[in-house]
């Protein structure tokens, strides 16, 4: 019999509906990915089968748990199945555990909520879920705060929690979205081993074809509530009958179309990084302790030449972002020196450095002031030029242009952000950055929050103004694929210091250094993944 | 936790030390001459000279600082200049008025805030919630001494169940002693109730958003375990910094509520010896408030401590 089976699954929260008519099965000791992009309802399906849904919730269809029925069932009588049956993990492991309670506690207290045992039985199912994780004791006690662990390690709790009491069925919701590559493949490694061991059904919900073409039996492709292609994970990749399953995979294998820039050495770089050092001081252990520092950038060299797109990659915590904020002078540096078209940069220096230079922030909600035109938003660089801004038709002008340049009207000027999607927002930030025309953007996980197909159109009109204008970009993210997909040029930095640099096709081809080796073998890449299933394994040889 | 506790402690000594300087230097300015007071416009310009000597007051500013701070650190607050008693006996009697009222109100405050603010939160936009959201903006509209006179109307005038003011001190019994702080305390309660419910209100409905709550659900807990052991602890934090600023208030700010129900609290001793220029009383009853200020702040921190283990091992 099918562990889960989900037939004909409708929900409307408030009167509107947001799912329709899903179906959906998953099997015991089977791997099913259930894909799509924000808002298509993948979430929604997973809090549906859990009873989770927000206030004001209806449900229609069947939810069946081995035969037994869900649908219709009190929330009472529902807590039995959660953390027994059915565990759940998250996608945010920063938030998603109790900060004020131990990590054994929060294990123990799945536990603790469906069995009659004291505290120290409790404790021993926690030790062992821990150790299931791979959180053993002797390195990571029981007594540990959530904040005394890492973003992976705290995802191990979240998952110890779900599976502490061996249940059937798993639901993962973008279980390795906010991870690091290598942090991401070890989480996955562990979930597919669990599934093994358990014989458990796990549905791996995820917005990223790579993680599920690796990794899934089968999988189900969600738009707008509705499940609009399902079926084995290698049928459906070499079929693709529905053109959204097409169109989502050539998004997520999208290659904007770029001319090569006219590098000239010899002239004066965009971007000159010389031996920089950023020193952060540590919080004193003891009250008269010797003040410590921790070196975030270790002597970091390397240039920028107009028009070059370089892509800078590390794990979180590698320096990547003190970096850029060294480079956009919101830092001061220890050690160095940097230059903007040959102006030096540094705290309190002019605005001659600043102005040219912009840059883009990964989160498109928060980065806008909610209560400002967006007219006014973007000529906010304005105040770098000092004496010389544009004011009046011309300043219009210019705002025009650069909402124009990015794909947006000049009507647009005068709406406010919520009246934008992500993607649209996305677009106003590089507007902002345009409007002083600068020589260089930083873009700091600039498409990093975007969906698929969204991101392609974004990585589209970065890769055209780049040519248009001879913009330079320092293009910072986790994400290979896009950092392949838009760079010149690669810089993997490591514990502070850039450890591998070249010509980013090369560098993916060949990595030398094994830090390289070991971030491109673990990023998920859809055509390997495919590959390694026998589709479209022809032109990989 | 040892370094987050040290680092507390030498901030209370600074603290305390600052605050003293502050307080004798401000008192030092004041127009009015305690001695040229105390015997009258007509005295004779040398017995108030005489008087000035006797009362140490002739001495070099430094000198009295060191001999103010040095008689608080054991308990010796000098003799007030118009009750000639010496300030300590004053502030003891007074205490013993203050303290229990101000912990009294505390303590009813917490026990209305509680419950009323949680309910509202777990139950939002239901009857309940609106109808404790419209009691706590009116706790908070109307001015506590008003509301002392509605309870002196209605609890002493007519129903006859409480006094309608003054203290028969604790030598008459702690029952009746409390009976006696009960209508003060339960006017001093109300508006820091209303105000209280409300930040465990918006605080818990903070918490009950967070991605935690939400795996406490899915670990199997109802709503209510998941907001008993997941929500309301973390809710605490910004509870416990009102409470904390609520307790000085109300040790310190009595002042019009004693007055109503005819208290001998450090409110009005402060306010007496503000207009008899009984500086030597108002500089020890000033300092003494500080200090409970200072010490309940540090009382706060170290609850924030306990709540809390990521303030228990601070990072940069």
């Amino acid at each position: 019999m099918t562990l889960l089976s989900v037939k004909k699954l409708g929900l409307t929260i408030s009167g509107t509906p947001i799912l329709r008519d899903v179906d959906l099965d998953v099997d015991a000791g089977e791997i099913v990915g259930l894909i799509g992009e924000s808002g298509s309802g993948k979430s929604m399906t997973a809090l549906a089968v859990m009873h989770l849904t927000p206030v004001g919730a209806e449900k229609t269809g069947s939810v069946r748990l081995d035969g037994k029925e869900l649908v219709g069932l009190h929330d009472r009588q529902m807590c039995f199945f959660r953390g027994t049956e059915i565990g759940m993990i998250f996608q945010e492991p920063m938030t998603a555990l109790n900060p004020v309670m131990t990590i054994g506690d929060q294990v123990a207290e799945t536990v603790r909520v469906h069995k009659r045992v004291g505290r120290t039985e409790a404790m021993v199912v926690a030790r062992d879920a821990l150790g299931r994780v791979e959180l053993p004791e002797d390195r990571f006690p029981l007594s540990l705060y959530p904040h005394e662990l890492s973003g992976g390690q705290r995802q191990r709790v979240g998952i110890a929690m779900a599976i502490a009491l061996r249940p059937r069925l798993l639901i993962a919701d973008e279980p390795t979205t906010a991870l690091d590559v290598t942090t991401q493949a070890q989480i996955l490694d562990l979930l597919k081993r669990l599934v093994d061991e358990d014989g458990m059904g796990l549905l791996l919900i995820t917005h990223d074809l790579a993680v599920v073409a690796g990794l899934a039996d089968r999988i189900a492709i969600m738009r707008y509530g509705e499940v609009v292609e399902a079926g084995e994970t290698g049928e459906v990749f070499r079929e693709m009958r529905h053109p959204y399953t097409r169109a989502l995979f050539e998004a997520s294998r999208h290659q904007p179309v770029r001319l090569a820039p006219e590098v000239r050495p010899d002239a004066v770089p965009v971007l000159d990084v010389r031996g920089v050092v950023r020193d952060y001081p540590v919080a004193r252990r003891r009250l008269f302790a010797p003040r410590r520092f921790f070196r975030a950038v270790d002597g970091v060299s390397f240039v920028i030449h107009k028009g070059e797109n370089v892509g800078l990659v590390g794990e979180s915590g590698c320096g990547k972002s003190t970096l850029s904020r060294a480079i956009l002078a919101l830092e001061a540096i220890q050690g160095g020196h940097i230059h903007v078209e040959g102006e030096p940069v540094g705290t309190g220096a002019s605005f001659a450095a600043r102005r040219k230079m912009q840059i883009v922030f990964q989160d498109p909600y928060g980065s806008f002031n909610p209560r400002q035109r967006v007219g006014k938003l973007i000529c906010e660089p304005f105040h770098l030029l000092g004496a010389e801004a544009p004011t009046g038709a011309d300043r219009d002008r210019r705002i025009a242009e650069a909402l124009d340049n990015v794909g947006l009207r000049s009507s647009d000027a005068l709406k406010y952000i919520h009246e934008f999607s992500g993607g649209q927002r996305q677009r106003i930030a590089i507007a902002r950055a345009l409007i002083i025309h600068p020589a260089l953007i930083v873009l700091d996980e600039a498409v990093s929050a975007l969906d698929v197909s969204i991101r392609a159109q974004i990585l589209d009109l970065l890769a055209d103004l780049s040519d248009r204008m001879m913009l330079s970009y320092l293009f910072i993210s986790h994400d290979l694929t896009v950092v392949r997909s838009i760079t010149d040029r690669v810089l993997v930095m490591k514990a502070g210091r850039i450890v591998e640099e070249g010509e980013t096709e090369a560098l993916f081809r060949n990595p030398q250094h094994p830090y390289t080796r070991q971030l491109i073998a673990a990023a998920p890449h859809l055509d390997r993944a495919l590959a390694a299933r026998d589709i479209m394994g022809g032109n990989n040889g | 936790m040892s370094a987050f506790f040290v680092k507390r402690v030498i901030s209370l000594i600074l603290s305390l030390i600052a605050a003293s300087v502050v307080i004798f230097l401000v008192l030092e300015v004041v127009p009015g001459d305690p001695a040229a007071f105390m015997l009258g416009i007509n005295a004779d310009p040398q017995a108030v000279e005489a008087l000035r000597d006797q009362l140490g007051l002739n001495a070099p500013l430094v000198e009295r600082y060191f001999t103010w701070v040095f008689g608080l650190m054991r308990g010796e607050f000098g003799t007030s200049y118009t009750y000639r008693v010496p300030v300590a006996e004053l502030i003891a009697d007074r205490l013993w008025v203050s303290l229990p009222l101000a912990i009294y109100a505390l303590v009813l405050s917490t026990l209305i805030a509680f419950p009323v603010g949680i309910i509202a939160a777990a139950r939002r936009n239901s009857l309940a919630d609106v109808t404790v959201m419209g009691a706590t903006q009116f706790g908070i509209a109307v001015p506590n001494f008003w509301f002392a006179m509605l309870l002196v109307l209605v609890f002493s005038i007519s129903l006859r169940w409480f006094s309608a003011g003054g203290f028969p001190g604790w030598d008459a019994g702690a029952y009746e002693a409390m009976r006696a702080l009960t209508l003060p305390a339960v006017a001093l309660a109300l508006p820091q109730a209303s105000i209280l419910a409300r930040v465990m209100r918006s605080s818990l409905l903070d918490t009950l958003g967070e991605d935690y709550v939400r795996t406490a659900r899915a670990k199997g807990l109802t709503r209510s375990q998941a907001l008993w052991r997941h929500a309301v602890r973390n809710a605490l934090i910004p509870v416990l910094t009102i409470l904390g600023l609520q307790f000085s208030f109300l040790l310190a700010g009595a002042i019009i509520i004693e007055n109503v129900f005819f208290l001998p609290g450090l409110g009005r001793l402060v306010f007496q010896g503000i207009t008899q220029r009984d500086l030597i009383v108002v500089k020890s009853v000033v300092m003494l408030l500080v200090f409970a200020v200072i010490l309940v702040t540090f009382l706060v921190d170290i609850a924030y401590a306990v709540a809390d283990p990521r303030l228990r091992r601070q990072h940069a």
